[in-house]
């Protein structure tokens, strides 16, 4: 009855002749009119490509000091300037932003990997596994992720390797709950229910039915958690927890910048401050969009 | 005067994929205490024409031509004006119950709502006024009802809530969209009798909007037939009915299932069952699904499991899929106990088991293709055969369902229902199944399309001599195809036996009720019926 009736209300568009069934617009097509998302897209490859094919065009030394040219403001030599300590800021931009991108890329990704994993042995199982495994997550979710990823940072002092690691560990919990719910409607389908009820595995169903029909949610998931990775970062390295000099990244940047702050040396804090927030909603513009796209029901 | 005037209307919704027309040059008229009904196939665009009665079409839909309500023009009016006009002059009754009224609101304190929304009077007179109402709309205990939140009360129930609203300001024009279409059948003729009632004692005209050709006959004074978007054929109910003129409506009535009054059971079959229930017992949590079910099945038969919602058919089909384990009885499939039997026996032992259930949308994964689907039991019991023997193999079952070859590289998406329908039925035969469950197959399916459905089903069945467990609600479609038919009331066997037997001379109480509730699709058939059942309630 509910295509009947979504029909009935009109939100489904009545067909016109008996040849029923219009196909709707393919993915790329609707991921495509989302305007936004479209620019999201631009922003990152954007980044993408200066960051990890700038320094092939403009060169310049970030593991040297160079005492004689700190601090200059932007000139022909030094596009966007130098920092406290000499080196070239743009160059620096794209230097920190190798870090910022790939931890944060990384991160996100293997939060939902291991989110997807959790959520769906908690949704597919159901009874007394799926209790325990969600109530481990409560209390993850309870502590925040801010907190616990501060601490190891400050204890261990992670490298870029490190803060993928920690970040993903700290961050699979909403993902893992996502999955969780999609797998406990999709393996009560009737698919599902007809395939088990002629005699079809566990395994077929969730390899076959549960995990295709999953990929919409896991991958705007995904894309969310890459925004907030990048973000975490961020933060962790502004307090000085993240990666150590001469490695850097955004956040870094910004905290070394911060004394700039009130002299008048914008160079070194407005670049990474702006790269972050552009990268940032880039990510969640493309998520929204995948959203939409894909029909997936709102972010946890 | 008319109570509701429509002439030349035309309703446009534009989408991502252009305009598309949904009702075009439609005129009708209600008059006061007539009741037209508006019937057609889904996307006929009825609905829609009710939606526009009262201004409350989408904001993607653009109507064109005239819609009055009491002399108002509804087309082109401000929202504060259609705002006075409905509850109060004009009201409507939704499908489902469940979701037109809020759960969070005393039903009481929703019915007063409407009243005070339309007259000036005291919160204590309102909430009277609502006692009131629920008393007329035959609420037991209305006082106590009052207070009752819509989840404590059972559907038939929530839908006489909603029609209380509905006629609070005692309306001039009463808009039902499908209001019994969620009920069960013994539900639906008492809704129906209570429409008919308040229409009658105050006047009322009534728009009703319905699929079910047998309400239409039980309640209707005129009927509009409705084919894409346009009106194919109005008149007395008598005539539309009876002697149709369009030969759309002639199609429309030959494919509605119709009880019979007459026949003859075959002699039943005796080898033994396919699939047989003993003693099963079934819990979820607190409720007893399913207590002390028995249940045969033998080869080349067909077995119609009826029942109104709630009374544990398919539960029964799913313990005889393996599906629900039971928590006391037995269940042997193919001589062998499900209960016992584990991994590879027990997956051998399932395929010889067909599946379709009641939904095509959710029944084919939207991910896979037409062949896909149909090859999945091949992969999973087949292991050995080759991509050339797999595709030759759906190729045949496409053509035996009688889908077009071109439809396997589709997706479920692009077909129709009854298409949805035919590609699991495809899915169900691949195997050649000594067994096919069908649970509610064609339930969400036109009539017209139901019937080729319900054919394809049956000569295949004469073709291939699969036995048949055959869920329905529908005691029309069970009586043409079910050999024997089981009565399930609360979670337990009412009545079985062979169909005609059971049906026509039914030994309880309950089946005789069930079959007296089913209208039939003949107005004068169905006056009789009536007056019969209403002289033996007074009596």
């Amino acid at each position: 009855m509910s295509v009947q009736s979504a029909g009935r209300w009109g939100l489904i568009a009545p067909r016109g002749g008996a040849a029923d069934g219009r196909s709707p617009a393919p993915l790329r097509a609707r991921f495509a009119r989302n305007r936004l998302a479209v620019a999201g897209v631009a922003v990152v490859v954007l980044f993408l490509l200066f960051c990890f094919v700038g320094p092939l065009v403009y060169s310049t030394d970030q593991t040297h000091t160079d005492l004689t040219q700190v601090n200059l403001a932007p000139n022909s030599a030094h596009w966007l300037g130098t920092d406290a300590v000499g080196h070239d800021q743009l160059g620096r931009l794209m230097y920190g932003g190798q870090v910022s991108l790939l931890v944060g890329l990384a991160a996100g990704v293997l939060a939902t990997v291991i989110g997807t994993l959790w959520g769906a042995v908690a949704g597919y199982a159901g009874g007394w596994v799926d209790a325990v495994m969600m109530r481990v997550v409560d209390a993850g979710i309870a502590i925040p992720a801010l907190f616990i990823l501060l601490v190891v940072s400050a204890i261990t002092n992670p490298g870029p390797l490190g803060l993928i690691v920690v970040l993903g560990l700290v961050s699979w919990l909403v993902p893992s709950r996502l999955v969780r719910a999609e797998t406990l409607t999709l393996k009560n389908r009737d698919y599902v229910l007809t395939l088990r009820a002629t005699g079809g595995t566990h395994g077929r169903a969730i390899r076959r039915h549960i995990l295709p029909n999953a990929v919409s949610t896991i991958v705007v998931a995904a894309t969310f958690q890459i925004a907030d990775a990048i973000l975490l970062i961020a933060y962790v390295s502004y307090l000085g927890l993240g990666v150590q000099p001469p490695k850097t990244d955004w956040g870094g940047m910004l905290s070394a910048g911060l004394t700039a702050a009130y002299s008048g040396r914008w160079w070194l804090i407005v670049p990474p401050g702006l790269a972050i927030i552009l990268v940032v909603c880039a990510f969640n513009a493309i998520g929204d969009g995948l959203r939409d796209a894909f029909d997936v029901r709102g972010r946890a | 005067m008319n109570i509701l005037t429509i002439e030349d209307l035309g309703v446009t919704f534009s989408t991502e994929t252009g305009d598309v027309p949904a009702v075009r040059g439609v005129s009708l008229h209600v008059r006061p205490g007539e009741t037209l009904a508006l019937v057609g196939e889904s996307g006929s665009g009825k609905s829609t024409v009710a939606l526009a009665a009262m201004g409350l079409l989408p904001g993607t839909a653009r109507a064109s031509g005239r819609v009055a309500v009491d002399g108002t023009e509804i087309v082109g009016a401000s929202e504060a004006s259609l705002a006075r006009l409905r509850g109060r002059t004009a009201s409507m009754v939704f499908q489902e119950p469940a979701t037109a009224l809020d759960p969070l609101t005393r039903v009481g304190a929703q019915i007063a709502e409407v009243v005070r929304n339309h007259r000036d009077v005291s919160r204590s007179e309102a909430a009277r006024e609502a006692v009131e109402l629920l008393r007329r709309v035959g609420i037991p205990e209305p006082e106590r009802r009052a207070s009752a939140f819509p989840f404590q009360l059972s559907g038939g129930q929530r839908q006489r809530v909603v029609i209380a609203m509905a006629i609070a300001n005692s309306p001039g024009l009463l808009i039902a969209d499908e209001p019994t279409t969620a009920l069960d059948v013994t539900v639906q003729a008492e809704i129906l009798d209570l429409l008919r009632r308040l229409a009658a004692d105050s006047g009322t005209g009534v728009l009703l909007v319905t699929h079910n050709m047998g309400v239409v006959a039980d309640f209707a004074d005129r009927v509009a037939v409705m084919l894409r978007g346009e009106v194919v054929e109005t008149g007395p109910v008598e005539d539309v009915l009876l002697r149709p003129e369009h030969a759309y409506t002639r199609g429309l009535l030959a494919a509605v299932p119709r009880l019979r009054f007459s026949g003859e059971d075959a002699p039943p079959a005796e080898e033994p069952p396919v699939v047989r229930l003993r003693d099963v017992s079934v819990r979820f949590g607190r409720v007893q699904a399913l207590d002390g079910v028995f249940l045969d099945v033998r080869p080349g038969e067909t077995v119609g499991l009826v029942g109104e919602s709630g009374s544990g058919k398919s539960t029964a089909a799913r313990v005889a899929l393996g599906l629900v384990a039971p928590a006391s009885g037995s269940v042997s499939l193919f001589g062998a106990d499900l209960g016992r039997v584990r991994g590879r026996k027990r997956r051998a032992l399932l395929s010889g088991v067909g599946v379709v259930l009641q939904d095509p949308v959710a029944s084919l994964d939207a991910r896979m293709s037409v062949a896909e689907c149909v090859a999945e039991p091949l992969r999973v019991h087949r292991r050995g055969m080759s991509g050339a023997e797999r595709r030759d193999r759906v190729a045949k079952v496409l053509e035996l369902v009688r889908l077009p070859r071109e439809l396997a590289g589709r997706g479920p998406r692009e077909l129709s229902g009854g298409q949805r329908q035919r590609v699991s039925l495809a899915r169900a035969l691949v195997l050649e199944p000594r067994l096919l469950v069908a649970d509610e197959p064609t339930s969400a399916l036109d009539v017209s399309v139901q019937r080729t459905v319900l054919e394809v089903i049956a000569e295949l069945q004469r073709e291939l001599g699969f036995a048949c467990l055959f869920v329905s609600h529908d005691l029309a479609v069970v009586q043409e195809f079910a050999q024997r038919v089981v009565v399930m009331r609360d979670g337990r066997v009412e009545e079985q036996g062979p169909t005609m037997a059971t049906l026509l001379r039914p030994e309880t109480e309950y089946t005789r009720r069930l079959i007296a509730a089913v209208p039939v699709p003949d107005p004068v058939v169905q006056r009789r019926r009536r007056a019969e059942q209403q002289a033996e309630v007074t009596a």
